[in-house]
């Protein structure tokens, strides 16, 4: 990436969700792998796109309101109360 | 075929997931809620129809978005937005100044992920298309393969493909504003 228009950079950076993801079979995996292991500005765009992931799911939480497990929880017993009943 | 007296011990430890998701799609806390109850009532009833020893979140979201589709969208009146400004791959890492300042260690780029707080990263998924949103938040934050995706989502597998490739492109410029908006990133353009 470096130099944008190397091949292997392109594909690289055009696999690098489905890398992510997981979603590679195992021989193109390798193949990404072993261009990282080669082509530092693309390991470094990787890595930051992981990173990002990570930043993502850590910071997208909420918490459950104790109202709300309560409810459920209620709602559930009732329901299996009627089951019982029936 | 699973037995409904289990269902609460099974099924309980999903509501943090599961109630995220719900924020994220209505983007309205008492909504939310609702949609979470709605959501345990209904897997409870359909319970018995559960294969034991499959993907039990899975299943639960599959019916949390069926019930949102079904109770919540058709509420309102705006019809939904599908098309979303497309931007090139790496943007926020490009506009960060990765690509210039590729230098060994943790770099600056990534500090800046640091700086963005919860509500900056909500906001920035919330401001997405709904389909998009829904697809960005079931593979980024909770980590679902694009099979288990197709299957909640019931859209064919490359839709979902295309849906996380412009979706977490637009997620990326969204942050991007509100970075610079709270002055994390300096504007380069």
């Amino acid at each position: 990436m470096g130099q944008p228009d190397h091949d292997e950079c392109l594909e690289a950076v055009h696999r690098l969700y489905h890398f992510l993801d997981g979603e590679l079979t195992s021989e193109k995996r390798l193949e990404i792998s072993r261009h990282l292991d080669s082509c530092h500005p693309c390991l470094e765009a990787f890595d930051f796109e992981a990173d990002l992931r990570h930043m993502l799911a850590a910071k997208c939480r909420d918490h459950v309101p104790e109202s709300l497990r309560d409810r459920v929880a209620w709602a559930l017993r009732h329901e299996r109360e009627v089951d019982q009943h029936r | 075929m699973a037995d409904k007296a289990t269902f609460a011990d099974q099924a309980m430890e999903f509501m943090p997931a599961l109630y995220t998701a719900a924020l994220r799609m209505t983007r309205n806390p008492a909504e939310a809620e609702d949609l979470v109850q709605e959501t345990y009532l209904k897997a409870y009833r359909a319970f018995g129809s559960f294969e034991q020893g499959t993907n039990l979140k899975a299943w639960l979201y599959k019916i949390l978005t069926n019930t949102f589709i079904n109770a919540y969208r058709s509420r309102r009146r705006r019809p939904e937005q599908t098309e979303i400004e497309d931007v090139e791959d790496l943007y926020l890492y490009r506009r960060l100044g990765g690509l210039e300042a590729a230098t060994a260690g943790r770099s600056a780029e990534e500090e800046v992920l640091d700086h963005f707080t919860d509500t900056d990263v909500k906001e920035a998924l919330e401001s997405l298309p709904e389909s998009f949103r829904m697809t960005v938040l079931l593979a980024d934050v909770e980590g679902f393969s694009y099979r288990e995706i197709a299957d909640i989502m019931d859209i064919p597998i490359g839709t979902v493909m295309s849906r996380l490739h412009r979706g977490r492109r637009a997620l990326q410029k969204a942050l991007l504003e509100f970075g610079m908006e709270r002055g994390l990133v300096g504007d380069r353009d």
